[in-house]
């Protein structure tokens, strides 16, 4: 269970604009992998082309040894997909519309109501899909994506305007994804959820994958330095500067930040000076390596 | 199979949920049956108010038989001063006075609606020339009998329950097809449905369906009420109806299925379904017999799709027709509705 995919040099041009740039990447069976990338990156139309839903200028897509342009009942099965819109049939309950999705894939309808138990949904069975939440719409979507038990699924952003703790709920629902060895494959331009999703990320940027890597190699590879805040207060500035350890120190209503690359050592020293209290340790994240990459602040 | 069933249900409930729908394509142009049947049902046309002023021996004095004819065709009612009785007419409260002076009988009438002045003054005519005859002692030399036929203009419900169940099936079909195209692929789910293992053909079927589905239950809601209530007369091979309902809905959906291309929004789509719609009802003949209109409203309907469903649904639900009648409407209506999903599928797009 579980496919890989193997995308060659895949190029799609609209005009003179390159959408997507000789992209080329592996996602390896069972795998949850992450394209992430500001919007217009490249992410959705590089998405489209492994679903099969366009047909790319140049460059090839393998799922398993199926190629996704044919687009014939053997791929359909084999592949769940997850869209941008939330796209159902309208005025429909939760229930019957994933029977109806169950229905279009010969599935029996008895899996519905145990994919709505998966995604939290079953207390939403009677009521209709226009009246949910935008989180409720995006789990519901999913579980449509998987009423056929697909090897891979696709999810195309599939947080994109939720509040924080919808999204936090999400990623609990989509953590579960490939616990069965299921091939995953995400779109997001949220830096925090590859992170926190993804076995491999591929950054991309204007048409390009830029790295591809785990998150923590990534950030790692960066070598980037630590951020030491301190509360307001328990530190004065000359002090802070006369640490051992602390590259650089910078002032502001929040109180004192420290940049260092011994973290260990700058932590032992303040703890003698007993300026512990109110303390945050943050290293690189993948915000930083988009940075370090593109030379610009991440916009999401 | 299951794909099909599960789409078409899908839509059915989709549409029976879908309260402006349902309005649209039954209570609406039941509203207009209703309307046109209750209140321009009455068949006989008002008679025209006569004013007598004083005595008029030429009317008192008539034999029984004359008086009925007479009291048939005119509303008579007395007045004794003639200035009243001509003030009565000039505002419109009658339509004529009369008066009479020895010999001469005097019609005062009004030239507002020709129609009953003539009615008027042909009536006193021959009331006058009868008279006249019978003043000669002598038996007359002619007689006029009439008799009725059934004439081909038809009572007002027996023509418009055609024409309204015409342009009900018109509209739902049309606005079905249109509005499920472009929300399906607004929302996505048209690219949704083509990474399911669905044929095309199933959801066009599925959709064919469920409109034919909705067109009978017009058409059984329409002839219903018809005849119960207003009086309709189904003629023999009103069955007919069948066949040419299929070929009609499939016709307004290719109507629809263009819209569907074109149009990029819910809105754009209705807009454009109207746009076709209403007009096309007017020059087909839905709302009023087209037999008076100038020929080139008469040369347009020719290549409108509904005016081949109400003419073939007028021939074989009132008047009495029979297969033949429906050959040339069903031939007609599928080739409009082959060339229009020929012209839509050129334009068709999955996506937005």
């Amino acid at each position: 269970m579980g496919l890989g995919i193997e995308v060659a040099g895949l190029t799609m041009t609209y005009g003179d604009l390159r959408a997507v740039d000789d992209v080329s990447f592996s996602v390896r069976p069972g795998e949850f992998f992450g394209l992430l990338g500001p919007n217009g990156a490249g992410k959705t139309t590089t998405l489209e082309m492994m679903e099969g839903l366009r047909v790319p200028g140049s460059g090839s897509v393998r799922i398993g040894d199926l190629d996704p342009r044919r687009r014939d009942t053997d791929l359909q099965r084999v592949i769940g997909v997850q869209l941008q819109a939330s796209s159902f049939f309208e005025r429909l309950t939760v229930r019957e519309q994933i029977d109806t999705f169950a229905a279009l894939y010969g599935v029996p309808a008895g899996r519905g109501l145990a994919l709505l138990e998966q995604v939290g949904l079953v207390e939403k069975a009677d009521v209709r899909t226009e009246d949910l939440s935008g989180g409720q719409k995006q789990r519901l979507s999913i579980a449509c994506a998987l009423v056929h038990d697909p090897e891979v699924v696709f999810l195309d952003e599939p947080t994109a305007a939720l509040d924080p703790q919808a999204r936090r709920n999400l990623w609990d629902v989509l953590r579960g994804l490939n616990e069965s060895g299921r091939t995953v494959v995400l779109t997001t331009h949220y830096m925090d959820e590859a992170e926190a999703l993804c076995d491999r990320v591929a950054i991309m940027d204007a048409g390009r994958v830029l790295r591809l890597d785990t998150p923590a190699a990534l950030v790692r590879d960066l070598d980037a330095p630590v951020r030491i805040s301190l509360a307001p207060g328990t530190l004065d500035r000359d002090a802070a500067v006369a640490l051992v350890g602390a590259d650089a120190v910078r002032e502001s209503p929040a109180g004192l930040e420290l940049t260092t690359r011994d973290p260990a050592r700058v932590l032992a020293a303040l703890a003698e000076r007993d300026a512990l209290a109110g303390l945050a340790v943050r290293g690189a994240s993948l915000e930083d390596v988009f940075l370090s990459l593109t030379g610009r602040e991440y916009r999401s | 199979m299951t794909a099909f069933r599960s789409l078409a249900l899908a839509m059915a409930r989709g549409f029976l949920r879908d309260r402006m729908a349902v309005f649209f394509s039954l209570v609406f142009p039941l509203m207009f049956l209703v309307l046109f049947g209750g209140l321009l049902g009455g068949d006989d046309a008002p008679r025209p108010e006569v004013v007598q002023v004083g005595a008029v021996p030429l009317l008192d004095d008539v034999s029984d038989q004359e008086r009925d004819v007479v009291e048939s065709s005119l509303e008579l009612r007395k007045a004794g001063d003639l200035d009243v009785a001509l003030e009565d007419v000039r505002q419109g409260d009658a339509a004529a006075a009369v008066v009479q002076d020895g010999d001469r009988v005097v019609v005062y009438f009004s030239q507002a609606d020709t129609i009953v002045a003539g009615t008027v003054q042909g009536l006193f005519q021959s009331i006058v020339q009868s008279a006249n005859v019978q003043a000669t002692g002598r038996p007359p030399a002619y007689e006029l009998a009439t008799e009725r036929v059934e004439d081909e203009s038809l009572e007002t419900i027996q023509f418009v329950t055609p024409g309204l169940l015409g342009w009900a099936v018109a509209m739902s079909a049309t606005f079905g097809a249109a509005t499920n195209l472009v929300v399906w692929r607004h929302n996505g789910l048209l690219r949704r449905l083509r990474l399911a293992p669905v044929r095309t053909s199933s959801v066009v079927l599925a959709r064919v369906v469920v409109s034919l589905l909705v067109a009978a239950v017009q058409a059984a809601v329409f002839v219903g009420l018809g005849v119960t209530a207003f009086g309709l007369q189904l003629t023999g091979s009103w069955w007919l109806v069948v066949p040419l309902l299929l070929a009609g809905t499939l016709a307004f959906l290719s109507v629809g299925l263009l819209a569907g291309s074109v149009a990029r929004t819910e809105e754009g789509a209705v807009g454009m379904a109207n746009f076709v719609v209403l007009p096309m009802a007017f020059l087909s003949g839905s709302f009023f017999s087209l037999e008076a209109a100038p020929a080139w409203v008469r040369g347009i309907a020719e290549v409108l799709p509904l005016k081949w469903l109400n003419e073939g649904m007028l021939d074989v639900m009132v008047r009495g027709q029979g297969v033949s009648a429906v050959l040339l409407p069903v031939a007609m209506l599928l080739a409009f509705a082959g060339v229009l999903t020929a012209v839509a599928s050129r334009l068709f797009r999955w996506d937005r």
